[in-house]
């Protein structure tokens, strides 16, 4: 019985996202471990891994899309679907928690009117926990996409919140 | 002639706004003529002084803090680039009390030098134990690390040198070494610290570690959580190398040392180096069984030293210095400096690098200040999430790693987290259980399932009746001797620690609710 070639089963796939991960593949795919850097390189391009790239990477990669699969949600930093614009990182470890870090979370998420790991509707802000920003001496600590913010309160978060709507 | 500002670039710095200060002195010193040079220098350490701003004039560095960018214009009025007086002003630098009483050695340029420029290291000292290391043979290098004391800075504790002498004893075409910047303790910051304020000690001590056994490619491995640190190293190990101290032929002498930052991915675990190393990989982060040692068996397949940036930052002074000078540091089997990172309820929390000995209480009432909220100090956490709480009767404990194992604690990366009474120690508890959960890779049982059902008998305890809560009790206290004594590596293995002593010390947090109410 003849079974069909592997590489008529790779999805089609958006032009963008076939495009940046090729782009990505051919870059690192030969650095020893390149998985990780593949990884980050194609959420950096797109904003997240979509699903559908898994079996484009896996094959570049001449890995198994278990393995991909497995790696990336592994990992808490890769996400599988678009995110809002901005990623809000809420610290939630004991430094933070010590001073006052629980107010602090319930807050932010009544603010938005989201939970840890979703997206405001208008596709403004994901909110995701962190454990530990290495900002410990100024507790409570969040990060807005890369930009550290410390000693943070609820009148804080919401005066930042409100310059960046205004 | 220009006048020097430093403002620290430092991302707990940035936090705070120094980004806008920096801008500030900028445009007031152009609007006045001034002509200012800045300089964006790593943070001194001194957090509740941030952002710290200091002038050099021929009578040393002058500090100012903590600046905001409203403050600016008075400070020229000030005269602050002549060290004029003003209300933020601090004075001498190196006169600052939190600063003089210090044993700066890891940390001697932090805070001082531009961490960007190899000149300014070189002028502090820099690469003088590279040249050192560079004339002596790889064994008599890791005899030296060896007779200095050094033990693992990132938490385990282990001695560097009977690490590095089993790597430089193996055989093998490849080496590695692997710098662990995946510093995920909540209450620890010294990595992120010296990687934004000092990278090229970082470089230094790991092209020293390379030579010592034999090692030719390097990778730091970072958390993803500091992209400060990962734009900080990248700039600084391109200047390296445009300067022949990385590549194909170290500063002429024939051997060959690359470097490379590899960002990980938010896992807690991938701070355990077996799991690092399946993360460098390219896989998912689970622990490996030992043997083998990563020293011999390591990083695809390869003899691999595996080190903390802390312990790798701290091995240019000893090559520089010489073992004894740093072993006289130090107490017990504990030898040389910790930087140790106040963190939490603190008034003053920052940086204090000190012979091992300092005891708990003068770091956190004299350097501390005490709480930050003005209540009174009820538990304090050394070690990061897997250590234990530590109640104020035991505050006199000496900073050394057997005394905190005596006292069922770990001293683990130097991390101080102080809470004041305002805090639950049932839930503290309970988060050590969660978090313990969700960070778990899921190799061992005990761990992976043993910490959710952790949450689940902490909530019950809390919220039953007396006999409920000391049936919960024996089964809590059980199950975290499963796990103590069921894991493979240190996160299912001492998540018990913060649980158990919470228990025992903290014992009336788990009274239920009902009771609460009726005392």
């Amino acid at each position: 019985m003849k079974r069909a070639p592997n590489i008529n089963l790779l999805p089609d796939i958006p032009e963008d996202v076939r495009a940046a991960v090729l782009d990505v593949t051919t870059r690192l795919k030969d650095l020893p471990g390149a998985l990780l850097p593949v990884l980050h390189a194609v959420q950096k391009a797109l904003g997240y891994v979509p699903e559908i790239s898994v079996p484009l990477i896996a094959r570049e990669l001449n890995l198994s899309r278990a393995d991909v699969h497995g790696v990336i949600s592994f990992y808490h930093f890769f996400r599988s679907k678009a995110p809002g614009r901005r990623v809000i990182y809420v610290c939630r470890a004991e430094s933070c928690q010590a001073m006052g870090a629980v107010k602090l979370e319930k807050h932010i998420k009544q603010r938005l009117g989201v939970d840890f790991h979703e997206t405001t509707a208008d596709g403004a802000y994901s909110l995701e926990p962190v454990y530990c920003l290495g900002n410990c001496a100024c507790s409570p600590a969040i990060m807005v996409d890369d930009e550290l913010k410390g000693r943070l309160t609820p009148e804080r978060f919401d005066a930042w919140l409100a310059a960046e709507n205004g | 002639m220009s006048i020097t500002v430093y403002v620290p670039r430092d991302a707990s710095a940035l936090s705070l706004g120094a980004e806008a200060v920096a801008d500030a002195i900028s445009a007031e010193a152009k609007q006045r003529g001034a002509d200012v040079h800045i300089v964006r220098n790593g943070s001194r350490g001194l957090y509740w002084l941030e952002p710290l701003v200091e002038v050099a004039t021929p009578s040393g560095r002058f500090a100012y803090g903590p600046v905001q960018p409203e403050d600016v214009p008075a400070l020229f009025e000030a005269d602050f680039l002549h060290a004029g007086k003003h209300a933020l002003m601090l004075g001498p630098s190196e006169d600052i009390a939190y600063l003089k009483s210090q044993q700066r050695l890891t940390f001697a340029r932090t805070g001082i030098v531009d961490p960007r420029s190899l000149d300014d290291y070189r002028a502090h000292d820099g690469y003088r134990g590279l040249e050192a290391a560079l004339r002596m043979s790889g064994a008599d290098i890791v005899k030296v690390v060896t007779d200095a004391g050094l033990r693992g800075r990132g938490g385990a504790a282990f001695p560097a040198g009977i690490k590095w002498k089993t790597c430089l004893d193996a055989n093998a075409d490849q080496k590695y070494i692997v710098c662990n910047a995946d510093e995920g303790d909540s209450g620890t910051y010294a990595d992120r610290m010296i990687m934004e304020g000092d990278p090229f000690v970082l470089i230094e001590g790991m092209t020293i570690a390379g030579l010592a056994v034999g090692a030719t490619h390097g990778y730091i491995y970072l958390r993803v959580e500091y992209p400060h640190s990962q734009r900080a190293l990248e700039a600084a190990i391109a200047v390296a190398e445009a300067n022949g101290y990385l590549g194909d032929d170290v500063l002429g002498s024939g051997k060959a040392f690359h470097l490379e930052v590899r960002m990980a991915a938010g896992a807690y675990i991938c701070g355990e180096e077996t799991s690092l190393l399946e993360s460098l990989e390219g896989k998912r982060g689970q622990v490996r069984f030992k043997p083998p040692l990563p020293a011999i068996q390591g990083l695809f397949g390869k003899p691999t030293v595996i080190n903390n940036v802390v312990t790798l930052a701290s091995v240019p002074i000893v090559l520089d210095k010489g073992a004894e000078f740093y072993r006289d540091f130090g107490m017990g089997k504990s030898r040389g400096t910790l930087p140790i990172q106040l963190a939490g309820n603190l008034k003053r929390p920052g940086l204090v690098e000190r012979a091992f000995g300092v005891t708990l209480r003068e770091l956190i009432e004299d350097y501390g200040g005490g709480t930050a909220s003005g209540r009174p100090v009820r538990a304090v956490q050394v070690g990061g999430p897997l250590g234990a709480y530590i109640p104020i009767s035991q505050l006199d404990t000496p900073i050394d790693y057997e005394a905190f194992i005596a006292i069922g604690g770990m001293l683990g990366h130097g991390g101080i987290v102080v809470f004041d009474d305002s805090v639950d120690m049932a839930a503290q508890a309970r988060y050590a259980m969660e978090f313990c959960a969700i960070e778990s890779c899921g190799k061992c049982t005990p761990c992976r399932i043993g910490s959710v059902r952790g949450v689940e008998v902490i909530d019950r305890m809390v919220a039953g009746d007396t006999a409920e809560r000391e049936r919960n009790e024996v089964l809590l206290r059980d199950l975290c001797q499963t796990m103590l004594g069921g894991s493979l590596c240190a996160l299912g293995g001492m998540a018990p620690f913060p649980v158990l002593s919470a228990l025992d010390h903290f014992h009336e947090d788990f009274s239920g609710a009902t009771e609460k109410t009726a005392t």
